[in-house]
């Protein structure tokens, strides 16, 4: 056996279990487990901030209300406008609030305690993307008509006759019926993948630090603490990007249900 | 980072794990539920609540901007007027001075004139008063020195002259003569 194999043969490297809970309690036929005390949580936080900044707005803002400002006209200013134009008003009602509310899921992963980003689950961002699913259907067929939102949707203008064989199935499919998929997909995967990471190289640390102390495995601990720290401020952009580009997708895809010209 | 996750077995056996892409329905639920919560307080209440009060701002700010501006302009105005009133008042005063200088001048000679002139009158008359006084002394005289003529003559003579007509008619011609020969002399 090699020096690594040596090394290594009581670690345990830590799975698909991280993101199974046993539930803490039931109600009814459901069993309540952490990731959904924890979204409630969020819920509280989104809901609790933003009362705190803009229950009674100043016009000359103070304290939280300065914060929260910047919030929104981030989502307004990076989000909204770019997108949906003179409309981004109206839907700043729906986009604040998915904005805030999936960023504060994320950022769960590195609050002590709770440590576990809520979107790793796949019901959240599922649930959140069929709602911006329907949204598109809801406003596309009142904007466009059902066979208007078709025919946008599908068949890019400008385009040579026979191209259209393809590119109207291949734009169908990936419009229609993949793209909830992806949106929620995009968002669970990355939460997923940096949850993993954080938690092997937690776990590196921890069993040569504390578990099974041996010189040749400390410097290994040591790299493992690095890691987990360096990983945890990764993450924290990675959280901040992901919540931004689901909220982006979200307004791209209402813009879409909204002007036939995209 | 995850030791009190591990601590506390809150994590479920590896053994039965279903797919982490299988939604759980009691996760799904709930997630939808918060969302509509947090969408329902930030959308219906709080969201358009601030963008009342930015509005208010961009208004308030636009506003006092446009009154700054206002108020600049009317400043700038009224200093081009103030300048302008300036101006004339220097250009009043310098055209006042000049007036005055002229009128001054003007008056000196005037002055100057009527003095002259008065002087002149003044000389004219006491020439002719000088000439009107020679004058009268003259003829006083004339008259003085033909009596004292003929009385000395008449005392030399030892004769009175009878005729008083052809008297006075010599003696007239005898000052004649002397003013003939005084004014040939001269």
């Amino acid at each position: 056996m090699s020096a690594s194999h040596l090394l290594a043969k009581d670690f345990q490297a830590p799975g698909l279990g991280l993101f199974q809970w046993k539930p803490l309690f039931h109600i009814g036929p459901y069993a309540v487990a952490k990731p959904i005390v924890l979204v409630l949580l969020v819920m509280v936080i989104v809901v609790g901030f933003f009362w705190a900044a803009f229950a009674r707005p100043k016009l000359v803002p103070r304290g939280v209300q300065n914060l929260g400002e910047v919030a929104y006209m981030f989502v307004r200013d990076e989000v909204g406008r770019p997108f949906l134009g003179k409309d981004t008003e109206k839907w700043m009602r729906l986009l604040v609030p998915l904005f805030f509310f999936v960023w504060v899921g994320n950022l769960m992963s590195v609050v002590p305690f709770a440590q576990f980003p809520v979107n790793s689950r796949i019901a959240f961002p599922a649930g959140l993307a069929v709602l911006i699913y329907l949204t598109f259907w809801v406003v596309g067929v009142k904007n466009q008509g059902f066979i208007g939102l078709l025919k946008s949707a599908t068949m890019p203008p400008d385009l040579p006759k026979p191209l259209y064989l393809i590119v109207v199935p291949i734009e169908f499919v990936s419009t229609f019926l993949i793209r909830p998929f992806t949106h929620a997909v995009r968002l669970f995967a990355n939460m997923f993948a940096g949850h993993i990471l954080i938690a092997l190289f937690a776990t590196v640390a921890f069993h040569f630090l504390w578990d099974k102390v041996t010189p040749l495995g400390f410097p290994v601990g040591v790299l493992g603490v690095i890691l987990t720290i360096t990983m945890t401020a990764f993450e924290l952009f990675i959280q901040a990007v992901q919540a931004y580009v689901f909220t982006l997708l979200a307004a791209f895809y209402i813009s879409a249900g909204l002007y036939s010209d995209h | 980072m995850f030791l009190a996750e591990h601590a506390v077995g809150l994590l479920a056996a590896e053994s039965k794990n279903p797919s982490p892409l299988l939604p759980d329905t009691a996760e799904l639920v709930v997630g939808i539920f918060s969302f509509l919560v947090v969408l329902f307080v930030l959308g219906k209440i709080l969201v358009p609540r601030i963008q009342v009060t930015l509005a208010e701002r961009t208004n308030a700010i636009e506003g006092g901007i446009q009154r700054a501006e206002e108020a600049q302009a009317q400043a700038q105005q009224v200093l081009e007027q103030y300048r302008t009133q300036l101006a004339e008042a220097r250009h009043e005063a310098a055209r006042l001075r000049e007036d005055a200088r002229e009128q001054g001048a003007q008056i000196i000679a005037e002055m100057r004139e009527q003095a002259q002139a008065e002087a002149e009158r003044l000389i004219g008359h006491a020439h002719s008063q000088i000439d009107a006084d020679r004058q009268a002394a003259f003829i006083r005289l004339r008259a003085e020195i033909g009596e004292l003529a003929i009385e000395l003559a008449g005392r030399i003579v030892g004769e009175s002259l009878e005729d008083e007509a052809r008297r006075r008619g010599t003696v007239d011609r005898f000052l004649d003569e002397l003013d003939d020969r005084a004014r040939a002399g001269t």
